[in-house]
């Protein structure tokens, strides 16, 4: 393997319905399409290199996720991404790609920005229940998961959680947007289980499913906003550019 | 008409109420969206199963892509929706959708369905009924589709005969484009006569077997007396389709991927159609005749394209027996060479014991994974072979399989059936005897204990044009006690331990097939009684439910003085009229009653691809040939692009 290339990709439209498995199948799909030389494990099944970070979950939208791959052969990462985006989907779309540098993306990642819609309440209906939740120390919800029924704390993980602007309308009525921030913890907070404890704490039931989409992901810094975890493999390779070609090349050595 | 407005902005909110959502959304690589307002004909075709099940049948992509290839028609998709998604959609007045532009498919003109198997027709109504259109083509109008069977099920369509308004026998590649063409010109013309001339116009191609204008009359004794045209101008019998040269037909050529998992993650290409080892059980070796293979550089040139669409990494070379095709060893050979180093492996998913070799299977394995090897011996005894005409020798099983254990294969899976005719508890017993000294001989042979063998066993169900459309299924009660039997030997010996696994499907959901495959049209009731009762999904054992069945049966057949064994468990005798006789798979029938004859005396056929004809009828009476290779040539590598 000689090249680590990191890339951000989004889930759009209707292809939010695409479970993680199922990415990671189309992806796999497009590297082989679009002939990216890849790095493979050894072994009697080898496997293409490629690692993914958490998915957002089946049925969430996303503008920031994040996987990374080993290439066999030095590629140029932006002749990578534009091969890539054309070998999937739209609403399956490869935005951006760098080589990595650095620390790890787990490193990078521990928060997540959520943006959700929530269709047919209105603004100081919802407002109460936030001003509600942000009160609670604690509010369990329940999941269905594999095993069965578990109960999640609901509110520890989150952050902040705010409406944004006023009572929009979308073709099917009225609706409020909410942000969320919430730190990756296990077992993992979804904004599902967010929209279970604003009902839990008051009554703040949506007529209609809610839409979410993680808006970023990354670290939150002393001031409170998130990094961007691509930031520093970006710097390197402005670095990388601006310095002497010597230098790089001795760097690929 | 006016464009179908998408239902999708009605569904998706629904969408994340269901399980498994991205089956529904579309949006595969390769799927095709035409303006509805551009073309003449919009076809809908379903595949009567789950969207796992159906996406990758090779009938549908195929048919999808020939008719989208016109510029006068569009083809679009649609599968059996789940339960869970079908409440809902009842609930919110949605329809049955296509999944490519979520149009109503009771828009469309008209409503392919695919049958690979008899257990999709509690799907068909269900879809019927989701879509807004009359379950009996006698309810139908102008307004609603045509609805068109095909499909192997399709050479008996007579139990679902008054849900359909068509059937197509064989190949549906040129039919497809037929009955385009004769839709079109019926809407041109303004629709003259309405669906009785468009039917009648199909009719009388002489390859499209509208059921409603044949009459079937029976005997006090339950059994059919005839079945005969209630009109002169359609013909006496509807004869199957077949497509002579495959190389002319080069698809899919652009395969489906989807999104969504599904049964075969593979590139398929169809190396050849066809078979003629004669197997009695055989239906599809029996209906699909005569063999017509495709040349090695069109496989080559399949291959290449479709790899290149899809980026699969699995190749699956398909036939009814892939390793019989007369040029299989230049063909692995070539194919490997190609893609060393890419780690793309190829399969063939149906191979004779005796059409197999090592080399072969180096070939296949060399640039992927060496995996299970899978041989269906199909019958126990030696004798029992003779009767199903499958002449494989237990010492020819074992020399193959030893040498793959030999050369590193770990895992070899065995396909038999129960209840074959003239089978005893003692033949299926010898099943045990045989998966024993396959260990045995292969712990020998690879010198170490760590392989395996599993026994996969169900139940045999007679068929429709085929040697043993006369004789008596198996009951359930048989099936299950052998099965019994057999496990108990495999595990008495505990010296195999873990080696052999046996994996069997129990006798009734076979009785069932049973009765849909060779029933007649009083069956109809009973399937829609079934439906009634919510039968679904009923090639699945966790939606299947046998008691439904029996109920339905005792709910409709006793008024025709007939019930479920009647149709099963009874043997036919040579006079007979079979609810099939009008329609011509080419063979003859007094050619089945002999071969009929010859298994109950264990007599052998041999294949006429390599010795002299045995005059089933196929070739002569559809002006067809056997069109087997070798053609000489050879993959030569492929330039780089």
């Amino acid at each position: 393997m000689v090249q680590r290339l990191r890339l951000r990709y989004a889930k759009r439209g209707r292809l939010r319905f695409t479970s993680h498995r199922d990415f990671a199948r189309a992806f796999e799909r497009a590297l082989r399409r679009a002939g990216i030389p890849m790095g493979y494990s050894a072994g009697f099944t080898p496997h293409p290199k490629i690692s993914y970070l958490g998915a957002a979950p089946t049925g969430v939208a996303s503008e920031a996720e994040y996987l990374e791959i080993g290439l066999a052969v030095h590629m140029d990462p932006e002749a990578v991404r534009v091969a890539l985006d054309s070998c999937l989907p739209t609403g399956l779309d490869i935005e951006e790609c760098v080589p990595a540098a650095g620390e790890t993306l787990a490193d990078r990642i521990d928060t997540s920005w959520w943006r959700i819609t929530l269709p047919g309440l209105d603004f100081s209906t919802v407002d109460t229940a936030v001003q509600g939740f942000l009160a609670a120390a604690e509010i369990p919800v329940e999941r269905l998961t594999k095993k069965g029924r578990r109960s999640v704390d609901a509110r520890a993980a989150v952050v902040s959680i705010s409406t944004v602007g006023g009572t929009p309308t979308t073709g099917s009525g009225p609706c409020v947007i909410l942000d969320l921030v919430v730190r990756q913890v296990s077992p993992a907070v979804r904004p599902d289980d967010v929209i279970a404890a604003l009902a839990a704490v008051a009554g703040c039931v949506p007529t209609a499913p809610v839409r979410a989409t993680r808006l970023a992901q990354g670290r939150l810094d002393e001031s409170g906003q998130l990094t961007d975890p691509l930031a520093p493999d970006r710097a390197a390779a402005l670095a990388a550019r601006e310095g002497s070609p010597e230098t790089i090349a001795g760097a690929q050595r | 008409m006016k464009a179908p407005e998408s239902l999708f902005p009605r569904l998706e909110p629904l969408l994340p109420r269901v399980a498994k959502p991205i089956q529904y959304v579309g949006g595969e690589l390769n799927a095709t969206v035409k303006d509805w307002d551009d073309v003449d004909v919009h076809w809908a075709l379903m595949y009567p199963d789950a969207y796992e099940v159906g996406l990758p049948n090779q009938g549908v992509m195929i048919l999808y892509e020939v008719i989208n290839e016109r510029p006068d028609a569009l083809a679009e998709r649609t599968y059996a929706v789940w339960p869970d998604l079908a409440a809902l959609m009842r609930e919110h007045g949605i329809g049955q959708f296509t999944v490519d532009a979520h149009r109503p498919v009771a828009a469309f003109d008209v409503l392919g369905v695919s049958f690979a198997t008899e257990l999709g027709y509690t799907n068909l109504l269900e879809a019927l009924d989701l879509a807004g259109i009359p379950l009996h083509s006698a309810g139908r109008t102008e307004a609603h589709p045509i609805v068109l069977a095909g499909g192997h099920a399709a050479f008996n369509p007579e139990p679902i005969a008054e849900f359909i308004d068509a059937a197509v026998l064989g190949d549906g590649e040129q039919a497809v484009l037929e009955i385009t063409d004769l839709v079109k010109a019926w809407k041109a013309q303004g629709r003259p006569g309405g669906r009785t001339e468009l039917l009648l116009r199909l009719a009388r191609t002489g390859g499209v077997y509208v059921p409603r204008f044949y009459d079937v009359d029976y005997l006090p004794d339950g059994r059919i007396h005839r079945v005969s045209p209630n009109r002169s101008d359609v013909p006496f019998r509807v004869h199957k389709r077949t497509v002579m040269d495959l190389d002319e037909w080069p698809y899919p050529k652009q395969p489906l991927v989807p999104l969504a998992e599904s049964v075969h993650e593979r590139m398929s290409v169809e190396i050849f159609r066809g078979c003629t080892r004669g197997c009695r059980f055989c239906q599809a070796g029996m209906i699909t005749r005569p063999v017509r293979e495709r040349s090695i550089t069109g496989i080559g040139d399949m291959v290449d394209r479709g790899l290149r669409a899809t980026g699969f990494e699995e190749v699956g070379l398909l036939s009814l027996s892939s390793a019989d095709h007369s040029e299989i060893g230049d063909i692995a050979k070539g194919l490997a060479d190609r893609y060393a180093g890419t780690n793309t492996s190829l399969s063939l998913p149906s191979t004779r014991v005796d059409a197999f070799n090592v080399t072969l299977a180096n070939e296949l394995s060399r640039n992927g994974r060496r995996s299970g090897l899978t041989f269906a011996p199909e019958g126990g005894s030696e004798r029992l072979r003779a009767v199903i005409n499958k002449m494989v020798s237990k010492e020819d099983l074992i020399r193959t399989v030893s040498t793959a254990y030999a050369h590193g294969w770990r895992q070899v899976k065995l396909y038999f059936m129960c209840g074959l005719p003239t089978e005893t508890d003692a033949d299926v017993l010898e099943i045990a005897d045989m998966a024993k000294d396959v260990i045995r001989a292969g712990r020998e042979a690879a010198g170490h204990r760590d392989i395996r063998c599993t026994v996969s066993i169900g139940g045999f169900v007679p068929k429709p044009h085929t040697p043993f459309q006369w004789a008596a299924q198996a009951a359930a009660d048989t099936i299950d006690h052998r099965l019994r039997l057999l496990r108990s030997a495999i595990n008495a010996d505990r010296s195999f331990g873990r080696a052999i696994g046996v994996r069997y499907h129990d006798g009734k959901p076979g009785i069932i097939e049973g009765l849909l495959s060779r029933g007649d049209r009083r069956v109809g009731g009973v399937i829609e009684a079934v439906w009634r009762a919510g039968g679904r999904f009923d090639g699945w054992s966790e939606h299947f439910s046998y008691d439904r069945w029996v109920g339905g049966c005792s709910e409709v057949l006793p008024a025709y003085g007939v019930d479920l064994d009647w149709f099963t468990i009874r043997e036919r005798n040579e006079n007979e009229v079979l609810p099939w006789e009008h329609l011509d798979s080419g063979l003859d029938k007094e050619w089945l009653w002999s071969d009929w004859q010859d298994a109950l005396d264990e007599t052998e056929v041999d294949d006429c691809r390599w010795t002299p004809c045995y005059d089933c009828g196929v070739c002569p009476g559809m002006g067809t040939d056997i069109q087997v290779g070798p053609t000489g040539r050879t993959l030569l590598p492929l330039t780089p692009v």
